[in-house]
C-alpha cells in the first residue's frame, strides 16, 4: 500500500515536471514550430497562395496571433503618446492596429512563392525575459532577407512576439513618425480615425 | 570622364540641398526638406507607375527563374569586388578575404558569377557601399533626401552613392549602348525583385512617403551595425492598469 501511494507520487510529480516543460517552449522552438506549420499549409492551399487573403486572415489568426502582444507593439508605435491615452482609446488602437497588422502579414503570406526559412543559431540566458530570434527567408534568384522576431516572456512563462524586424525594419516602430504625425495634426481621435479609414479602405480591395 | 561625372553630381546634390532648404516644411527634425522630398517621391512613383514598373513586370513574367537568379548573381559578384574593399577599408579584414574567395570562386566556378556557388560552399554574401563605410567611420547620416531616379538615401549615403557610381566597372563601360543596357537591366532586375514587396507596402502604410522614409532610415543604421538591432526604445510604462492586464491575458 505505502509502495502504490509512493508511486502514485511519483507519477503526480513527474507529470507536473513534464506538463511544466511542455509549457515553457522556448522561443526558437515557438518561431520554428510555427513557422513551419503556417508555411506547410500555405504551401499546399492554392487559394491563399494565389491572393484570397480573407483565408490568410484566418490562418493567422488561428496559428499566429494567439503567440504576439499586440498591446505591447500598439504601445510601441504609438511611443510617447501612448500615455495620453485612455483606457477605451487604448483598447480602439489596438483593435485597429491589430487589424493593419495581421491583414499586411496576411497579404505577404499570399505573395508566398517557395521560399524556405532558415533558423539562425539561437542561445540565451535562462533569466532573460526579452530575446530576437533570428532567422532568414531564403529564394532562389534572390538576395536572403532577414527576419528577425522580438518576444518578451510572459508571467506564466508563454513567450510572445511583440515586435518583427524585416531586414533589420521594425514593422512596429516604423508606424511611429507616421502616428506621432496624426496625432500632431488631430489627436488620438485623428489617429484613431485615419487607422479606421486605412483599414476600411483596404478591406473594400 | 570620372571626374566630371562626380563633378555634375556634387553638383547635383548640392542643387538639391538647397533646392530643400527653400521649401522647408520643417515638421519633423530628422526630415528638414520635408516638402522637397515629398515632390521628389511624387516624381519618382510616376516614373516607376509609368515606365520601371511596367517593364519590370514583363521581365518577372517572362524571365524564368534561373534567368533572373543569374542576372543577380552576375551583378552581385561584381559588386562583391567593392564590398570586399569597403569590409577592408572599414577594418573587417577577414570578411574582406571572405569577399575576395567568393569573387574567385564565382567567376570560376560559377562561369563569370552566373551562379553564386560561394554561398553554397558556405561563404556568405555581405552588403556594403560607401555610404556604410562613412557610417562606420562616425559620419553621421545627415538630413534624409529623396533624390529622382534613385530614390530615399540621405546625404552620406548620396556621398557614397556618387563612389560607389564612380567606382562601378560597369558606369565605366566606354561603349555607350552596352553600359546603358547594362545599367538597365540591372534596374529592372532590383526593381522585379521587388514587386511583391509593393502590394505589402500599399497595404501597410497610412503614407506611402514616411513608411519608406522611415524604413530606409531603420535599414540603413541596420546595415551600417552589421545587422544589431536596436536595443530598447523609450516605451511608456503603462499606467492605467486594469485594461492591460485584461487585454494581455483576454
Amino acid at each position: 500500500m505505502k509502495r502504490l501511494f509512493r508511486l502514485v507520487i511519483g507519477f503526480v510529480i513527474f507529470f507536473q515536471i513534464f506538463a511544466a516543460t511542455a509549457q515553457e517552449i522556448s522561443p526558437d522552438v515557438l518561431i520554428k514550430n510555427i513557422t513551419n506549420e503556417v508555411l506547410d499549409i500555405v504551401r499546399h492551399d492554392t487559394d491563399i497562395r494565389s491572393g484570397n487573403t480573407r483565408k490568410a486572415i484566418e490562418l493567422i489568426e488561428l496559428k499566429m496571433a494567439p503567440h504576439a502582444n499586440f498591446t505591447r507593439m500598439t504601445s510601441l508605435a504609438v511611443g510617447k503618446d501612448w500615455r495620453q491615452t485612455t483606457a477605451d482609446q487604448r483598447k480602439i488602437l489596438v483593435d485597429e492596429f491589430r487589424t493593419l497588422l495581421v491583414r499586411t502579414y496576411a497579404k505577404s503570406l499570399t505573395e508566398y512563392r517557395n521560399q524556405t526559412p532558415y533558423f539562425k543559431p539561437f542561445k540565451m540566458h535562462p533569466t532573460e525575459t526579452e530575446v530576437i530570434v533570428r532567422t532568414e527567408v531564403r529564394q532562389s534568384g534572390s538576395k536572403p532577407i532577414q527576419l528577425d522576431y522580438e518576444l518578451e516572456k510572459q508571467e506564466d512563462g508563454e513567450w510572445k512576439v511583440f515586435d518583427i524586424y524585416v531586414a533589420g525594419i521594425s514593422l512596429v516602430t516604423n508606424y511611429r513618425n507616421s502616428f506621432s504625425q496624426e496625432i500632431s495634426a488631430g489627436g488620438i481621435a485623428g489617429l484613431i480615425a485615419s487607422l479606421r479609414t486605412k483599414n476600411t479602405q483596404v478591406a473594400k480591395k | 570622364m570620372i571626374r566630371d561625372k562626380l563633378i555634375a553630381s556634387l553638383a547635383l546634390s548640392a542643387a538639391l540641398l538647397l533646392g530643400g532648404c527653400a521649401t522647408t516644411t520643417a515638421n519633423n527634425p530628422k526630415d528638414p526638406i520635408e516638402g522637397f522630398n515629398r515632390a521628389m517621391f511624387s516624381f519618382n512613383e510616376g516614373l516607376d507607375a509609368a515606365i520601371i514598373k511596367p517593364v519590370s513586370k514583363g521581365y518577372d513574367a517572362v524571365m524564368p527563374p534561373p534567368a533572373k537568379s543569374g542576372v543577380i548573381n552576375f551583378f552581385g559578384n561584381i559588386s562583391d569586388v567593392f564590398i570586399a574593399l569597403n569590409n577592408l577599408i572599414q577594418g573587417k579584414p577577414a570578411e574582406a578575404a571572405s569577399d575576395v574567395g567568393r569573387v574567385l570562386i564565382n567567376t570560376t566556378i560559377g562561369i563569370l558569377g552566373l551562379f553564386d556557388v560561394a554561398s553554397d560552399a558556405g561563404l556568405e554574401k555581405h552588403e556594403e557601399d560607401f555610404g556604410q563605410t562613412f557610417g562606420r567611420w562616425g559620419i553621421g547620416p545627415g538630413a534624409y533626401v529623396v533624390i529622382p531616379f534613385f530614390g530615399p538615401r540621405n546625404v552620406r549615403d548620396t556621398a557614397g552613392l556618387i563612389l560607389d557610381a564612380t567606382v562601378n566597372p560597369i558606369g565605366n563601360i566606354q561603349h555607350t549602348p552596352t553600359r546603358n543596357a547594362f545599367i538597365a537591366t540591372h534596374l529592372i532586375s532590383k526593381r522585379a525583385d521587388l514587386l511583391s514587396a509593393d502590394k505589402i507596402i500599399e497595404e501597410a502604410a497610412l503614407d506611402k512617403y514616411s513608411y519608406l522614409r522611415d524604413a530606409y532610415v531603420q535599414q540603413r543604421n541596420y546595415l551600417v551595425n552589421d545587422g544589431v538591432l536596436p536595443k530598447k526604445r523609450d516605451e511608456p510604462v503603462a499606467p492605467s492598469i486594469p485594461f492591460t492586464l485584461k487585454d494581455i491575458f483576454k
